[in-house]
Order: structure tokens, then C-alpha cells, then sequence
């Protein structure tokens, strides 16, 4: 990033160290990888998101506005990414459920954007101030039809800010949409956070040939071959783009199973390609373990103190945890599964991870499963050893 | 005698090639459809309004009239159903030296779309919408739109429709635009003036055209030929001020006949700050 505005940046936000909540770590994440515009819609709990993003944007020349409804912040953010700006919402459930039509619309118009979803028990108004994990499976197959999302769930607040970051430059490295996945518990609890010195940036590419030459949804010509270079409006390119099924050039190609059949497996191939670099995973105490407490977000929070119970006792339990939820880590799965006796999943909602852990695993899986807003007790997750 | 304005006159046939993107052809519109007039009128504004092709947006939503962008030689973004309004505002809001055009119709703008629309325009974003009004959700086959007049059919009000249609111009000028004109399409040289008129204006500008849809409207509704759609329209069309004059003047007779007429013309025109304006200020307060 330019250093000039990464110090207008740090200006903006303060100290260096901070003890802030996780939804004020999103936007400080946000606005150290270059995010410039902010579209949303108020829910609990990530309006306080909203809020800061009112606050800090303006002060280094970004854009932020308030829409009517989820269904237009995301669509403003699609609409502002094809301007060339890094933009970003941010909701929880029923926002997240509203935006589906218009997240299926980014994959398909291969649109940089970041989503944070602060996570809330559902369905429908459920609990609204009370934490969950239950839209990881949304945060997978939320919109209609086939694609393919690069999802991230971070358990520290110094780590959601990492992670928002992270989403940044891989929405702009694979355009897509990048989720980052916290929940009411992450977004409203407070830890110190170090703000980074250097910020590593990624910008998504734009086309080298003139006008005439490029061809906005083909190869790409000197990034990734499956990610197309992008053209902002406003630059000449005179690019089309549409929800339809399109060919190379963008133009629709309804009818073509060829066509479509190119499009989407490109498009989910750009990211599964990348799955084992995308892959990110903490392991603790997993050289000898025979039962593994595999665990994302909040959860994993209690795993790490069912771990150090399970030790104490002198049981060998190791840690896993996914801070890359999609695209689902299946080689990491696979490898560890086969090195321990069984596998508990422990998440906050129903089952969702599980299944997928289950369909690569190579050794028993269960599951430890809490709702109702309140997070295991680390006795609770070992009950299933 | 008045002067000529040093206007280039150009040829239909080099607004076509200057505009359209051949590689589109043919278009999808059907025999008698509006939507070629509509396109055509936009094309002929642009260029007597000199707008830079490479910093013009156009964005729709679903449906025929959303098609239009395709044919035009720019940047487009053909969004979901009933939200090019909230993807043009991220496109303004965001980068607000491109012009924005945005091309919807009555089910997309007042339909699924209506909550989108009334906060565009009260945002007053400095774009220009282009609704075409044909009373008919086309693209789908012909069912009951949110400005179906009372009594006519469609294939989900097969025994009349039953509720009373929405008016977009008032909708418009009721949330806050600052430029609003209806015309129907067989007239050319005022619905290029509104939509010259709306691209000057720094504000919301909202440019409704009447259109004929034989194939799902007019077939139902005793408009077989395209023709009879023209005259139904040339029929039941009133100038806005000819309109007024008739209620403050007119005999009881003439004003009873208002009841059945659309009123054309140029309904307001407004200064007012666009949101992109106010925003550029506030940055301003805040350096």
C-alpha cells in the first residue's frame, strides 16, 4: 500500500495498541488493506461495524452509506468494486440472508468484495445479541446455483483485523467475495489488539492490452490464468457485465451449455485450485494425540481449554483449528484423520462443519454441538472423548 | 430570426455505429416493442449532449427494458432484479466523475424494486433513470404489473386486474426528484429533450416512457396491432398543461373526460444539492 496513505491510516486510528471489540477490529482491518467504500444496513450486533466505518472512512476519503435495506448495501458494494474501490459490508443473519441474491451476483460478475458476517442464533430474528456459528453452510451455499466462496473465522480480535485484511487480498487476488465470519461474541468482546507497522497489500489486476484486445472474462494474461484482469468503469474498457450466464467477452450465452459449463467450473476452479495454499490451519498438540478437537471461531476458544484439561488429565487430545473454513482444507482433514482414533467437532450450531469433516475424515467424527447463545464449557466438549 | 445552434447533426445510421455493439445484434425486442424508440431516443441525447462514451455508465435490472445497456457500446452492469438503483449508487457514490444511466421498467423500478427506488431518489443522486412504463411484465409472459391499469388482463389477473396501479412520475416527484418527465414513445424530439434535460440536471432525473408491449400487454387488452397501442396512447394522452387549463377552465363535460387521461410533459424541475455534492463537501469539512 502506498505509505503515505497507510499513515493517514494509523493516523485515523489511533495507538498503536488498542483494546477494542471485534466489529472495531473489522474496520481496522478494512481500512489497512485500502477498503474506500462502505455500503450497509444497521443489525445487531454488526452495527457498531457500521458505525466506525461511519466514522473513519470519511477521515481518509472513503465512502460510507447508509442503504435501505441488505439487499442494497450489497448491491451498492458490487457496484462500487466495479468503480476500482476496495468496498465491504458487514451484517449478521438475516442480513446475510438478504444479501444471498446479491452475493450469487458477485460470484458470477467475479466482483472483488468483503462481507464480515457477525454471526447471531437463528433462523429467522433468533437471538439477536447472542452469538452463534450457525451460517457457515450459508456462508458455502447461501445463493443459488454453483460457486465456490473463500471463507475465513478468526478467534482473537487481533485476528479479526488480520483476517479482514487477509479477505481483502484475496477478494482482489481471486474476485470474489471473501467472508469473514465472527459472531456476536467475537464482535462484542474486547482484547488488545497491536496495530501492524506494514500492511501487505494485493491489487487486483488490470488489463496491459488496449481496449480492443481484452476479453474481460477469459484468460487471465499475467496473473492467474483463471482470474480474468479487471477493468474499472471509467477506463475505457467498455465492459458489459451481467448476472446471465456470459461468455469470455461478457455477452450473455443463456443458451450454451458449453458456455456455461466454462464459466462456472472456471470460476469455482480459480479458488479449489488454491485450496491446499488457501488451507489454514492451527494445530496444538496434535503429534500424539489420539482424539482431535477440530473447531472454528468462538469454539475453538473453549476447545483450547478443553485441550488443556484433556492434558492435565494426561489424555492425548490435540487441537485443530480451521481459520479457513472454505475452500473446506479436505487434504489436512484427511492426513490428520488418519493419524488419530476419532474426531470431535466442536461448533456453535447444529452440525454444519461436522458433516464436512465427517465426509473426508478417515476415522470416527462426532459431534459436539451447542446453541442458544452460549458458548461450551470445555467439560462439554470433552463429555464426547 | 433566430439562430442556429452550432448542434452536429449526424445520421441515424452513425449513431448506430458509433453506439450500438454489433456483436449484440440481433436484439431481443419484439415486432411493435417501444424499447428500440427508447434506446433510440437515449442514443440521440447522448450525442447532442456530447457525453464521453468512456465515462458513461449505463446499469439496469431485469426484464426487457434492462436489456438495453447490452446493445450500448460502455461500461454496463445488468444487475439483479430490481436493484440497479443500489448498484448505481455504489457506482456514483463511489467514482462521481462517471455519468450514470440507468434503464429499468415498471416491474423492476415499482415492483420488487420500488423500495430501492423511492430512496434513490430521495437521496438525490445525481443520475439519470430512464423507466419505461408498458403496464406489463413482458420478459415473463404477461402478468399483472404494479402499474396495470384497473380492469385490463394479464395472465395472473386473467378476470381484470382488481388493484389500482402505481403512478411513477408522482412516486418520483413524491420522494424528491429533481427532474420529472413523462412521454410516450411515438413521440421522438420531447423525449430526447427530457432525457438532454436529465443529463444536464445535477440531480435525480426521472425520465418515464410510455411503451407498447403487443406481445404481452396489448394482445389481452384489445390492442392486437401495434397500431392500436399508438392510438390508444395518442388517444389518451394529455399534455400536463393543457391538462391543468382544462381543470381550472374547462366545462363540466371536459373535466369529467380528464378522468380517463394520462398526463405527458415535464412535471418538475428542482435545484438541489446532489447527495454526491454533500458528500464531496463533508470530506471537504473534514480534511
Amino acid at each position: 500500500m502506498m505509505t503515505d496513505y497507510l499513515e493517514k491510516v494509523k493516523k485515523a486510528l489511533g495507538p498503536k495498541k488498542q483494546f477494542i471489540h471485534g466489529d472495531t477490529a473489522v474496520c481496522y482491518g478494512a481500512l489497512l488493506a485500502g477498503c474506500n467504500f462502505f455500503g450497509g444496513y444497521p443489525i445487531t450486533p454488526a452495527s457498531e461495524i457500521a458505525e466506525m466505518m461511519a466514522k473513519l472512512l470519511p477521515k481518509v476519503g472513503g465512502v460510507v452509506i447508509q442503504m435501505e435495506d441488505e439487499l442494497a448495501g450489497m448491491a451498492s458494494i458490487i457496484g462500487a468494486s466495479w468503480t476500482g474501490a476496495k468496498a465491504m459490508t458487514a451484517t449478521s443473519g438475516p442480513g446475510f440472508s438478504l444479501m444471498q441474491e446479491n452475493i450469487g451476483f458477485a460470484f458470477m460478475s467475479e466482483t472483488p468484495v468483503v462481507l464480515a458476517n457477525v454471526q447471531r442464533s437463528g433462523p429467522s430474528t433468533g437471538q439477536p445479541t447472542l452469538g452463534a456459528e450457525g451460517d457457515m453452510m450459508q456462508a458455502r451455499y447461501g445463493s443459488h446455483g454453483d460457486y465456490q466462496s473463500i471463507t475465513l473465522s478468526p478467534n482473537t480480535i487481533q485476528e479479526t483485523m488480520e483476517f479482514t485484511i487477509k479477505a481483502f487480498n484475496l477478494a482482489e487476488e481471486y474476485r470474489c467475495p471473501v467472508f469473514v465470519m465472527t459472531s456476536a461474541d467475537i464482535g462484542h468482546m474486547r482484547e488488545m489488539v497491536t496495530i501492524p507497522e506494514e500492511v501487505e497489500t494485493f491489487e487486483r489486476k488490470k488489463p496491459k492490452v488496449p481496449p480492443e484486445e481484452y476479453v474481460p472474462f477469459g484468460k487471465g494474461q499475467y496473473g492467474k490464468e483463471k482470474v480474468p484482469e479487471f477493468a474499472p468503469f471509467g477506463t475505457g474498457y467498455k465492459t458489459y457485465v451481467t448476472g446471465l450466464t456470459h461468455n469470455e467477452f461478457g455477452f450473455p450465452a443463456t443458451d450454451d451449455q458449453q458456455d456455461h459449463d466454462r464459466l462456472i467450473r472456471r470460476q469455482i476452479e480459480k479458488v479449489t485450485d488454491d485450496r491446499e495454499k488457501l488451507t489454514d490451519i492451527e494445530q496444538r498438540d496434535m503429534e500424539d494425540a489420539d482424539v482431535a478437537l477440530v473447531s472454528y471461531g468462538l469454539a475453538s476458544r473453549s476447545a483450547l481449554g478443553a485441550l488443556s484439561v484433556a492434558r492435565e488429565r494426561g489424555e492425548k487430545v490435540g487441537y485443530f483449528r480451521l481459520k479457513t473454513i472454505w475452500p473446506f482444507p479436505i487434504k489436512a482433514i484427511n492426513e490428520m484423520s488418519k493419524k488419530v482414533d476419532k474426531i470431535i467437532v466442536a461448533e456453535m450450531n447444529t452440525g454444519q462443519i461436522y458433516h464436512k469433516v465427517k465426509e473426508y475424515a478417515d476415522c470416527e467424527v462426532v459431534l459436539s454441538s451447542k446453541i442458544g447463545g452460549e458458548v461450551h464449557t470445555p467439560n462439554e466438549i470433552l463429555a464426547e472423548v | 430570426m433566430k439562430e442556429k445552434k452550432s448542434v452536429n447533426i449526424v445520421s441515424g445510421k452513425k449513431i448506430q455505429e458509433k453506439y450500438l455493439r454489433d456483436e449484440m445484434m440481433p436484439h431481443i425486442f419484439c415486432n411493435g416493442c417501444g424499447l428500440g424508440n427508447v434506446l433510440d431516443y437515449a442514443l440521440w441525447a447522448i450525442e447532442k449532449e456530447g457525453l464521453d462514451m468512456d465515462k458513461t455508465v449505463f446499469l439496469s435490472g431485469i426484464g426487457c427494458s434492462s436489456r438495453i445497456p447490452g446493445y450500448i457500446h460502455a461500461d454496463a452492469l445488468h444487475t439483479t432484479h430490481g436493484r440497479a438503483l443500489a448498484f448505481a449508487t455504489g457506482v456514483k457514490m463511489a467514482n462521481p466523475d462517471l455519468n450514470v444511466i440507468v434503464f429499468t421498467g415498471d416491474g423492476d423500478c415499482m415492483g420488487i424494486g420500488g423500495n430501492h427506488f423511492i430512496h434513490a431518489v430521495r437521496r438525490n443522486l445525481d443520475i439519470t433513470v430512464i423507466a419505461v412504463n408498458n403496464y406489463i411484465y413482458g420478459m415473463t409472459g404477461g402478468q399483472v404489473a404494479p402499474t396495470t391499469p384497473e380492469g385490463h388482463f394479464a395472465t395472473t389477473s386473467p378476470y381484470g386486474n382488481i388493484e389500482p396501479p402505481f403512478n411513477m412520475s408522482d412516486m418520483a416527484k413524491a420522494a424528491g426528484a429533481t427532474y420529472v418527465a413523462r412521454w410516450p414513445v411515438f413521440k421522438p424530439h420531447q423525449p430526447i429533450n427530457s432525457i438532454r434535460e436529465g443529463l444536464q440536471n445535477k440531480g435525480f432525473s426521472f425520465i418515464e416512457m410510455l411503451s407498447p408491449c403487443t406481445t404481452a400487454y396489448g394482445r389481452r387488452n384489445k390492442f392486437r396491432r401495434i397500431e392500436d397501442l399508438w392510438a390508444h396512447y395518442e388517444e389518451k394522452t394529455i399534455l400536463a398543461e393543457d391538462h391543468d387549463q382544462i381543470e381550472k377552465f374547462g366545462t363540466q363535460e371536459e373535466r369529467k373526460a380528464l378522468k380517463d387521461k394520462i398526463k405527458i410533459g415535464v412535471f418538475h424541475r428542482e435545484t438541489k444539492k446532489s447527495l454526491e455534492q454533500r458528500y464531496q463537501e463533508l470530506l471537504e469539512e473534514l480534511k
